[in-house]
């Protein structure tokens, strides 16, 4: 047990009655409820946290929020894993056991950081580089950097953990609960709007959590806690902590993920309550109050643990009373350093200097000179020493543009060292959202420009860093949100007020001179991937002069943090290079997600059966319990055979096959699309959308449709009845059941208005079974049927309506096995019953219930095409050699005009016909490419022409071989000529025949 | 996400909707309509960095299809009317 030695007697917002153990690299240290790792560590005097991506350097806490770019920590273990969390966003529980990524074999011993000393050879875009080489050194280098970079391993397991998503809608969503979004919230829900307040910490207040400032002549905390207190009792007030909005989409729609159970061991969370919700929302006004981040300092060394930015040592003293260092340097180009400065004196940290860049003395100094301390004007930090920790700095008095030295070097001893490099407002939503940012010279920074969507930036996130401002500029976000949305007037009744403070501008000093030659210092501009302002040199030299080249050829900016501490000093530093102002550089796109987020909560419950619900015939039970392997067939799944003991896939379907073509089978059918079509008009859609003529088709006749696309390519086929005089049904393929009717749809809402016809689809509602097989006509006759199923009376293509079983039942005569068909509907509730009748009725052992696979083998026999399977939107009907089916008569059709393009015309398209291989039991796979027969032993030379494609093959137990359907250019014209097939290795010899290998003449049908 | 503003049931996320791309396309005269027309109908459309009429259909809701414009930049909706009207005035 450790004492937690860096901890302070007093101050901040944790609970020192309590303690929490916990472990870091399997050390075991104690904290306090309120503690986030990153101060836990630090009260514990723990700064050595992890390596750097690319050379292994040491690094340390560098800040105090979502920024951080080095505290990346692994936590959790087996399935829970989390591979690269914030040590400064992880809320502090008892059993918390985190770790460092990117060292291996130790933190301490890194056998990667030997790569620091072969820095010069990683520079930018090395990896373009080494992909350029010749001789496969890519291959060679490969190794070793796949195992040498990465951020953290994942866990291998299923995810134990639930995530949700909340789909929500508000007037104002104001985002940030600093003093600007408390404010902002305050107002818009005291107008009456319905307001959501997202913060991304465990409690709102923003900075007013560790600054010493005072709100209504009163501690600013107590502001806070009034605030909330009062909007707690608002009913259409939502406060959300643990809450950080990520994206900011169209329309004001934005994402917002809330940790629900992250701050809880797993054991606490319980499995009752969410890991993570997504929260979808759309806002009609956003106010953005996302405040402020701070930057570092470009120098010699700066990436050394002990060095941190101002801003968080001043959290880490005051919100949580953690010590970071014993002996402290403050190296700052603006005013808001001195709080720091303040905070250190007041914990009675010794603070050996205070360097700022700005030539004149501050104001904000006056005070603390008083106190007796060392402010040094014009002067920099131009180096850092030391090895795994901070031990001194190297200050230097600069000349007046800032880019070189005014005089000699001088060390100063310290273990810590505040660098405040300015502040950047958080725009990364701002931009997301499609507003325009504008350079503020004066600030260094980009604020919010134009906005484009509804809504308004306030406090930091505006660039009104002085308190004063926060406050008057959010309530005034707020009460405008809320008007704008229909609550009050807009006007700030009561306004948050608190003295105004007025800041000597800060001098921007993008890179600090050093005294140390080019090649040899290490300024790093982005910490996370070891970018250096050497990097962004070279990049600009080489050519990669435009910002978003440049972030990819060096990676700036392209880490966890994505770049927000670093990417002003990139892009100013690339500026500088180019010599062009920092505007005309601009900025690299800000994309969501603005911190990482888990899949598991992009996911939510969409996993596992809900990820695609399988849809389900009233069938698929028993085809389940019969044994039947199934394929996916859209989002059914379809019996593929069924075997029986003992059999394999061919065996089962050979048997099923034979089944169709000596006896009687049972298919189910249902998954086949169907349409309802009703309507005086209902004739003439069909005449528009199917190629032949529909107008001489009787009540009760049944007619085989091809569909094509307006551009003349085959869309879909099926059969339609008429069932009555102004009333259809049409069937489509399985696969394309919904496009068909979307399709029918936009063409009868958008170019038929006219047309008196309506469409429903009844795919569901009905059921279909398919009795098919000579002796099907026997099977349905035992079963009882009202009726009349003689051959003269009931002939192939037509349709009947009465009972079977006693069901209601329609009966289509149509066949897709070659074989008397009768095609059973009966609604959906009454399938399982009739099946099971036709079952019994067939005879045990004889009727047979048959797959898709068998069922393709007999329509290949039959040379039917399968549309999707022999078709793929560039054939057309005379490619098919179905030319008969398309209407010379009609006027128009959807696609006719289309067939005497051009191209349509070509004689060599290709064209389907059927394949025999010279050896009959070589089953081609489908999609092998079809080539032209050697001559001799020589296929010619290589790239051989390749004149087709296999589309359906298959071994055909009824022809006691194996045939093929392909397209081949010409075909049609070829027939009994040889091609090859080429297959790995070697060709296969088959000879163009026509695709119908079994009664070519259809008599079985009409049987 | 769109926030579309369906004509029979309202604002709605664009989820619930498919584009059918480019609106008031007329359809030619197939008997009268030389290939170069034809071709132009069938495979050429205006891909503006601008305002857009478009067709859109409530999918996942009324299943009707309406017309939309919009601005394929800012992606603002100007106006959504029914199918068979003209844009509103102003738009275009
Ligand atoms: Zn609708």
């Amino acid at each position: 047990m450790t004492s937690q030695p860096f901890r302070l007697p007093t101050g901040g917002r944790i609970d020192r009655s309590r303690r929490l153990a916990f472990t870091f690299n399997g050390q075991r240290y104690e904290g306090h409820p309120g503690d986030s790792l990153a101060s836990a560590l630090l009260a514990n005097g723990v700064h050595l946290v992890g390596r750097s991506f690319k050379y292994h350097r040491p690094r340390g806490i560098m800040s105090a929020g979502i920024e951080e770019t080095n505290a990346l920590v692994r936590v959790g273990s087996g399935a829970r894993i989390d591979p690269a969390q914030r040590a400064t966003q992880i809320e502090l529980y008892a059993g918390l056991a985190a770790e460092s990524i990117n060292c291996w074999p130790s933190l301490a011993f890194d056998l990667g950081s030997t790569i620091d000393r072969l820095g010069r050879f990683l520079p930018a875009g090395f990896y373009y580089k080494t992909f350029l080489w010749p001789g496969g050194r890519w291959m060679f280098y490969e190794r070793f950097i796949r195992k040498a970079a990465g951020l953290g391993e994942a866990p291998r397991e299923k995810d134990p953990d639930r995530y949700e998503k909340r789909f929500d809608h508000c007037d104002v969503l104001v985002v940030g609960g600093g003093p600007a979004g408390l404010a902002a919230a305050y107002a818009a829900g005291r107008a009456g709007a319905r307001v959501v307040l997202a913060d991304d910490q465990m409690e709102f207040g923003g900075q007013l959590l560790w600054r010493e400032v005072r709100i209504d002549g009163g501690p600013a905390l107590s502001w806070v806690t009034r605030a909330i207190s009062e909007m707690e009792g608002m009913p259409d007030v939502r406060l959300l902590p643990h809450a950080t909005v990520c994206g900011y989409y169209d329309h004001n729609f934005l994402t917002i993920l809330e940790r629900v159970t992250d701050h809880l061991s797993p054991a606490a969370a319980g499995g009752r309550m969410p890991r993570q919700r997504l929260w979808k929302l759309r806002a009609r006004e956003v106010v953005l109050a996302t405040g402020a981040i701070e930057r570092p300092l470009v120098f010699d060394n700066n990436d050394l643990p002990g060095i941190m930015l101002a801003g968080a040592v001043q959290c880490y003293l005051l919100r949580y009373g953690a010590r970071p260092g014993a002996r402290a340097v403050i190296f700052t180009n603006n005013d808001s350093a001195y709080e720091t400065a303040a905070a250190l004196f007041d914990a009675k940290v010794p603070l050996a200097a205070i360097v700022d860049t700005r030539a004149e003395p501050v104001a904000a100094a006056a005070k603390l000179r008083q106190r007796g301390l060392n402010v040094l004007f014009g002067h920099a930090v131009v180096a850092a020493k030391g090895r795994k920790h901070l031990s001194a700095v190297t200050v230097a008095p600069l000349d007046e543009g800032g880019g070189g030295l005014a005089g000699p070097t001088r060390e100063i001893a310290c273990d810590l060292l505040c660098v405040s490099g300015g502040w950047s407002p958080a725009v990364h939503l701002f931009s997301q959202s499609g507003g325009r940012l504008e350079f503020d010279p004066v600030l260094g920074a980009f604020l919010p420009g134009a906005a484009r969507q509804a809504m308004r930036s306030a406090g930091a996130a505006a660039g009104a860093f002085d308190l004063a401002a926060c406050l008057a500029g959010g309530a005034a976000a707020g009460a405008t949100a809320a008007q704008r949305c229909g609550f009050g007037d807009g006007q700030v009744r009561r306004a948050p007020g608190a003295a105004p403070t007025a800041a000597a501008p800060p001098r921007p000093l993008w890179e600090v001179p050093s005294p140390r030659s080019a090649r040899r210092n290490r300024k790093f501009v982005d910490l996370q991937n070891d970018v250096t302002a050497a990097d962004i040199a070279l990049a600009a030299r080489e050519g990669y002069t435009s910002v978003e080249l440049a972030k990819r050829y060096t990676t700036a900016g392209m880490g966890l943090d994505q770049g927000k501490t670093g990417n002003i000093n990139a892009l100013a530093i690339l500026a500088s290079e180019t010599a062009v102002a920092i505007p005309a550089v601009g900025t690299t796109t800000f994309r969501p997600p603005y911190v990482p987020m888990t899949f598991g909560a992009l996911a939510g419950r969409d996993v596992d059966d809900l990820y695609e619900p399988v849809r389900k015939t009233p069938l698929t039970d028993w085809h389940a319990a019969a044994g039947a392997a199934f394929e996916p067939v859209g989002r059914w799944r379809r019996p593929m055979y069924y075997p029986r003991p003992g059999e394999d896939m061919a065996k089962a379907v050979e048997r099923e096959c034979r089944a169709v073509r000596d006896g009687v089978a049972l298919c189910d059918a249902s998954t086949l699309g169907k349409i309802d079509i009703q309507g005086p008009d209902a004739v003439k859609l069909l005449d528009r959308v199917y190629t032949n003529a529909w107008g001489s088709l009787a009540i009760g006749a049944c007619r085989y449709g091809l569909m094509l696309r307006e551009d003349g390519m085959v869309f879909d086929d099926g059969v339609t009845a008429r069932l009555a005089e102004h009333h259809y049904l049409m069937t489509t393929t399985t696969g394309h059941a919904d496009a068909v009717l979307s399709w029918l749809e936009e063409w009868r809402q958008c170019e038929w208005a006219d047309l008196r016809v309506y469409l429903t689809a009844v795919t569901t509602h009905w059921a279909a079974i398919m009795l098919t097989g000579p002796k099907a006509r026997a099977v349905l006759a035992r079963v009882g049927t009202d009726i009349d199923i003689d051959r003269a009376a009931f002939r192939h293509m037509a349709v009947r309506q009465g009972t079977v079983a006693g069901l209601p039942a329609r009966i289509f005569r149509v066949s897709f096995t070659g074989e008397l068909t009768f095609e059973i509907n009966v609604p959906a509730s009454c399938a399982l019953a009739l099946w099971r009748i036709l079952m019994i009725a067939g005879g045990d052992g004889e009727i047979t219930p048959i797959g898709t696979e068998a069922l393709h083998v007999l329509r290949a026999e039959k040379g039917y095409i399968a549309v999707g399977h022999d078709t793929d939107g560039t054939v057309t009907p005379a490619d098919l050699g179905m030319g008969w089916i398309v209407s010379n008569a009609k006027a128009d059709f959807i696609g006719k005009r289309s067939q005497s393009l051009a191209d349509l015309a070509r004689s060599d398209r290709r064209q389907f016909v059927g394949l025999l291989t010279d050896n009959p039991q070589e089953v081609l796979p489908e999609g092998a490419q079809i080539i032209e027969a050697p001559t001799g032993s020589s296929y010619g030379r290589p790239p051989v022409p390749m004149i087709g494609h296999v589309t359906s093959s298959y071994l055909s137990p009824t022809l006691d071989r194996s045939i093929a359907l392909a397209l081949i250019a010409g075909g049609h014209r070829r027939m009994g000529e040889v091609v090859a097939a080429a297959l790995p290795g070697r060709a296969a010899r088959a000879k163009i025949v026509s695709p119908r290998f079994y009664d070519p003449d259809g008599a079985r049908l009409n049987d | 996400m769109l926030l579309i503003h369906c004509p029979w049931c309202g604002p709605r996320n664009e989820s619930e909707f498919a584009c059918g791309g480019e609106g008031h396309i007329q359809r030619p005269d197939p008997a009268m309509a030389h290939d170069e027309v034809w071709v132009d109908y069938l495979f050429y459309r205006r891909n503006p960095k601008a305002l857009h009429l478009e067709r859109w259909v409530h999918a996942q809701g009324c299943r009707r299809w309406f017309n939309v414009a919009r601005n394929t930049l800012t992606h603002e909706i100007r106006a959504v009317y029914r199918m068979g009207e003209k844009p509103p005035e102003g738009v275009r």
